[in-house]
């Protein structure tokens, strides 16, 4: 929405501030104004003059000497080189050391270009003539401008006076943001009436007089309104023996500022009155009316239709037609029809000003594919109360304009009036809300400037029918508030019963996560959590995985943004690889970040959000770096038992001898492994991947931050070492576990020191060297303490075939 | 006897002084202090000393022996002090190589801006939760006095997974979750990812993050909200941060308002940053709607509230001067790097 100053202090005349006082205390009080443009920037010294004698220039051909009366009794000589000058024209004059917007090409240039005093070929000119592009404007924004060449005024212009403020470009023009509740200021009327109340002046709206001859509307048309749900209103007027003509300037100038563009009057009327009022309107040719008569009705299924665009348009029962006696002539609200429209030669119109229901207009307008000014405004909610106003005041311009005849009466449908809501009123509890000492008084004061109208008996607040966004004692807080001035309310801190202030556990422990992720070298990536369906196939996911029922998103922004991700790895393999292909060594990124597991496909529920910790690695470490560093984030979180790792854990993004599942107390909490080559060749890392997923929600159910001091050791520890030959595919866990089950109440630790294959060991076998440490915590350990526990490990190690290495 | 002795010590002293290094030294000691040194032979001729002299020879010889000691110990000293001086000497080392880091890696800028938000509200006695990403159209919508076919539904933008669920479009949902759950009084904060179908640019991206504040108890006021809010923008952008409270319009807040922070740029003067007006919106904010109050069960003629919604992602472009919102999810490492 945007407004030109000089049209808001048409009705409020006392208004007195420069742009920026306006910017300012308008968006303090709640209409905010995002900018201004000052149309005179960078005009400068522009006069209105008289062309007294032209000459022709003694050594040039295309250029002429004028003699140009600015009115300070002295003639200014110019030289101009342009084709429509004559003598005795009053034309815009900039004189040395003014300045103009632009050039005749109407690009304008930042800060303007200076005019000096100068020679043309040896003529001397002292100043220039201007061009409505060099003003800063253009020729749809005044129409009477010639194509090329000076802009010329009317004979009636007084010599020596602003020709800028003559043009109207001694104005500003302001763009707002509107917020969608309030309908009634995405009219001029409806800012002045803000401004007004803002500054503290009078709000003078428009006098709407009575118009019309002493025939009655009723003789020229009939209008039936079907579906009064989704037309509360129709309003239509009729005017006759119409003549079309330019708008005058004045008018044209405030469309202008709106950035409308003149047409002819009847055009400017409607989009005059829709600027002002807020209220769309549309005329058609009473002489396409069938039978005289308007029938508002829902579309039936699939009917078409030609708006007055030329195109034709396709219609379902939802949506609410225009029809005279015969056929539809106008989508209702949105656009009119071809076979009705407005031409040049028209005799007699029909005015129509409706009100529609939003909420249908802006559906009918989704579905249509047709977004015009008028919707817009429509499916926003009018005011039914308005509509009638703002035909009145259209014919009223009519008349005043001379532009036809209007005929007596309204054909005025209108079912359940719409009256103003009455708010029970209760400063006290205003106060109470916004935690000011607003007396009562003051706040009726404010309500007063915005036309709230107060019930002393009832004790109520009458709201007009333009503001239905006011419905209950918090929005007439918010009201009194905003006239008191948000920056005058108090600040205080809330008072009343303590809280202690937390994270939840669950980001606890992701926040233990992410240090670990960090100490180890790992930084932070964040991803996106829909990607596209392929990914499954770059990861080598089977086609009857449960990973590939995913959450759909209905209307995505592309097939590459159309589902949850239901595994993490996808985002981490896209950000290592855009690393890797930008040359970067050795990065290490981790992510928290859910994935989304649909209970059901397609889903009827919420599907299960589940944090996954994900690691991943290229360039240095290895597959043991990053087990080492699960393990020490599991350390961390106070998982205190031991993990163990599955390698068949089936994982066909993985390189299949080098995964493992990780399992915790019988639970499977996340894996790691190998990129399968297969797959790091799909993300374009030519390089070693090694990625980890922790499943947190398991993590999160065992984490534990209690710890409980257990001593230091004070008697000395017993080490023995012993190196064992197995076949290869025996595991280390596999050993690890028979010194767990049976190394007894003093096997303190083990420690793999040696691993070995080679010359020394028969092919298909490898050794493995560990080393036991013994401790008790009560005494000094002999050798018949820990003997029966190392022959029970040494047996059992010998039914797995394992033997010592001599 | 006597003279011996004298000139034992006389050489024992030369030797001693001669000696160039540790090693030497404890030759001479052992040639002379030794089990079978000097000394000890000396003691061997004690029997022809007469025994009334005896006492005198001997306090002789130990006074010998310990003057012997005393200069060996200073004189080991004095070689040790200079062989250490040495060594450190040999031991200079370049202090300017390059040191030897742990690599350690970088925490997300988005995560470092919202851990400090945390902190502050934390230690406000806020509590820090959490709510689903993936919601009920209720939750995000209607249940904050956004109805049905209501046109802030299309201005947010939802990306619908089906008509009852959608990728929430604001945190605003977990103050429903929250007051659902009917403990009071309630002061929470809820970070959390949000979706919006918008084309990825520099200043925007179909997800990003909010941050959602709600306060409600007995009592509390805008003069409340706004003290809380300037409270946090001090905390959060230096002690000189003013704050302007602008009215705004939000379905589930009434009265509403946006607020605006001194550019923490150029402090208020006017710069590029804030596009020469000296300010920065950072959030939107309001007192908690009656009615949003009655559909979570809560009696809005007994309790009030105030409810705040920050874009993280705002806040983390802004403090770090970040010029492109499509830095944040490429996980550069040479980007992640500068945090």
């Amino acid at each position: 929405m945007n407004t030109s100053l000089s049209w808001i202090k048409a009705y409020v005349p006392e208004l007195d501030v420069t742009a920026q006082e306006y910017m300012d205390a308008m968006t303090l009080s709640g209409s905010k104004v995002e900018g201004y443009e000052k149309l005179d920037e960078d005009l400068e010294k522009i006069v209105i003059g008289q062309i007294k004698k032209i000459e022709k220039h003694p050594d040039a051909d295309k250029l002429v000497v004028c003699q140009v009366d600015v009115g300070t009794g002295e003639d200014v000589q110019i030289v101009t080189g342009a084709p429509n000058v004559k003598e005795g024209q009053k034309v815009p004059v900039v004189l040395d050391g003014g300045r103009v917007a632009g050039g005749h090409d109407g690009k304008k240039t930042p800060g303007g270009i200076k005019i000096k005093k100068g020679k043309l070929r040896g003529v001397v000119s002292n100043g220039m003539m201007c061009s409505i592009e060099e003003l800063g404007s253009n020729r749809d924004m005044y129409p009477k401008a010639p194509e090329e060449g000076i802009y010329i005024f009317e004979d009636d212009a007084v010599i020596g006076e602003s020709a800028v403020k003559a043009l109207g470009l001694d104005d500003v023009v302001f763009e707002y943001e509107i917020t969608s509740n309030r309908v009634d200021c995405f009219g001029v009327i409806g800012l002045a009436r803000e401004a007004a109340a803002t500054f503290g002046k009078e709000f003078k709206p428009p006098v709407v007089a009575e118009t019309g001859n002493n025939e009655n509307v009723n003789d020229y048309i009939k209008v039936t309104v079907e579906d009064t749900e989704l037309c509360p209103r129709y309003c239509a007027r009729v005017v006759k023996n119409i003549k079309i003509a330019p708008s005058p300037e004045w008018m044209q100038r405030r469309l202008a500022s709106q950035g409308i563009r003149p047409i002819n009057n009847i055009v400017d009327i409607t989009n005059y009155v829709m600027e002002e009022y807020g209220q769309p309107m549309h005329a058609y040719d009473l002489d396409t009316i069938a039978c005289r008569e308007i029938i508002v009705r829902r579309a039936s299924q699939d009917e078409t239709f030609v708006t007055l665009d030329g195109q034709e348009r396709k219609m379902d029962e939802s949506v609410l037609m225009i029809c005279d006696g015969e056929k539809a002539v106008g989508i209702a609200g949105i656009m009119g029809g071809e076979n009705s429209m407005i031409t040049d030669s028209v005799q007699t119109m029909l005015f129509e000003a409706a009100c529609f229901d939003g909420t249908n207009i802006r559906l009918s307008s989704k579905k249509i594919g047709l977004r015009t000014d008028a919707s817009g405004k429509f499916e926003k909610g009018l005011d039914p109360n308005n509509a009638i106003d703002a035909i009145n005041r259209a014919c009223q311009l009519i008349e005043e304009l001379g532009a036809g005849e209007v005929v007596g009466g309204v054909a005025d449908v209108y079912g359940k009036v719409k009256e103003g809501r009455r708010i029970p009123f209760d400063p006290e509890k205003v106060n109470q809300l916004l935690g000011t000492q607003i007396s009562k008084e003051t706040m009726l004061g404010y309500f007063k400037k915005i036309d709230l109208d107060y019930d002393y008996e009832k004790d109520e607040v009458i709201v007009p029918s333009w503001r239905q966004d006011l419905e209950c004692l918090a929005d007439l807080a918010e009201e009194a508030a905003r006239f008191y001035g948000y920056d005058n309310i108090p600040t205080t801190l809330p008072t009343g019963e303590a809280t202690t202030g937390k994270l939840s556990f669950k980001l606890r422990v992701e926040e233990v996560a992410r240090n670990v992720a960090e100490y180890c070298g790992f930084s932070q990536g964040m991803n996106y959590s829909f990607e596209s369906p392929k990914v499954f196939d770059k990861l080598l996911i089977p086609e009857d995985s449960g990973l590939r029922k995913t959450v759909v998103i209905s209307n995505p922004l592309g097939e590459d943004f159309s589902i949850m991700r239901t595994i993490s790895l996808n985002g981490m393999l896209t950000s290592l690889s855009a690393n890797y292909n930008r040359r970067n060594k050795n990065v290490r990124l981790y992510e928290l970040g859910n994935i989304y597991l649909p209970k059901q496909v397609p889903v009827t529920e919420l599907p299960e959000e589940r944090m996954q910790f994900t690691l991943g690695m290229y360039g240095e470490g290895d597959f043991y770096t990053m087990k080492g560093v699960m393990e020490e984030f599991f350390d961390k979180a106070g998982l205190s038992g031991k993990e163990i790792y599955d390698p068949n854990s089936g994982k066909p993004f993985l390189h299949p001898g080098r995964q493992a599942d990780v399992i915790y107390d019988g639970k499977t909490i996340g894996y790691l492994g190998e990129l399968h080559p297969q797959v790091a060749d799909n993300y374009s890392i030519k390089d070693r991947v090694y990625v980890a997923v922790i499943d947190m929600p398991e993590i999160v159910a065992l984490a534990s931050f209690e710890r409980k001091y257990e001593g230091i050791a004070k008697f000395p520890a017993v080490t023995r070492d012993i190196s064992m030959v197995m076949k290869k595919n025996i595991l280390a866990g596999e050993v690890e576990k028979i010194f767990d089950a049976k190394g007894g109440k003093y096997l303190e630790s083990y420690e793999l020191f040696d691993i070995y294959e080679g010359a020394q060991i028969k092919s298909g076998y490898k050794s493995l060297a560990y080393s036991l440490t013994f401790r008790a915590k009560d005494k000094t350990l002999e050798e018949a303490d820990y003997m029966p526990a190392m022959e029970k490990i040494l047996k059992a190690l010998e039914e797995l075939g394992i033997e010592l290495r001599k | 006897m006597k003279a011996k002795l004298e000139q034992m010590k006389a050489e024992a002293v030369r030797e001693i002084q001669n000696s160039d290094g540790l090693a030497k030294l404890n030759e001479v000691r052992v040639a002379f202090l030794g089990k079978k040194g000097q000394l000890t032979t000396l003691l061997k001729g004690m029997k022809d000393v007469l025994p009334e002299e005896r006492p005198i020879v001997g306090q002789l010889v130990n006074e010998t022996r310990e003057s012997i000691e005393s200069l060996i110990e200073e004189t080991k000293a004095k070689l040790e002090a200079a062989e250490r001086d040495l060594r450190l000497k040999q031991e200079v080392i370049d202090v300017t190589l390059p040191a030897k880091k742990n690599r350690v890696g970088h925490r997300h800028p988005n995560t470092i801006a919202l851990e400090e938000v945390e902190n502050i509200f934390v230690g406000m006695g806020y509590e820090v939760v959490e709510g689903p990403e993936v919601e009920y159209d209720y939750y995000n919508f209607e249940a904050l006095n956004i109805p049905a076919n209501h046109p802030a539904k299309d201005e947010q933008d939802t990306f619908y997974i089906n008509e009852e669920i959608v990728l929430r479009t604001q945190t605003s949902p977990v103050q429903v979750r929250e007051m659902e759950k009917g403990k009071l009084p309630i002061r929470m904060i809820a970070p959390g990812r949000v979706f919006r179908s918008d084309e990825v640019d520099a200043t925007h991206s179909p997800s990003f993050h909010q941050i959602e504040g709600l306060v409600v108890d007995k009592h509390i006021t805008f003069a409340d909200l706004k003290g809380t809010l300037a409270e946090f923008a001090k905390q959060l952008f230096g002690e000189d941060t003013k704050v302007k409270f602008r009215p705004h319009h939000f379905p589930f807040t009434e009265p509403s308002a946006e607020v605006d922070v001194t550019c923490f740029k150029c402090r208020g003067k006017g710069c590029r940053f804030c596009k020469g007006s000296g300010w920065i919106e950072i959030l939107g904010c309001g007192m908690v709607h009656p009615r949003v109050l009655k559909m979570s069960g809560i009696d809005p003629e007994e309790y009030s509230g105030f409810a705040f919604g920050v874009g993280l992602e705002r806040i983390t472009l802004l403090k770090y001067e970040i010029d492109d919102m499509r830095l944040l999810y490429e996980n550069d490492d040479r980007f992640l790097k500068q945090f």
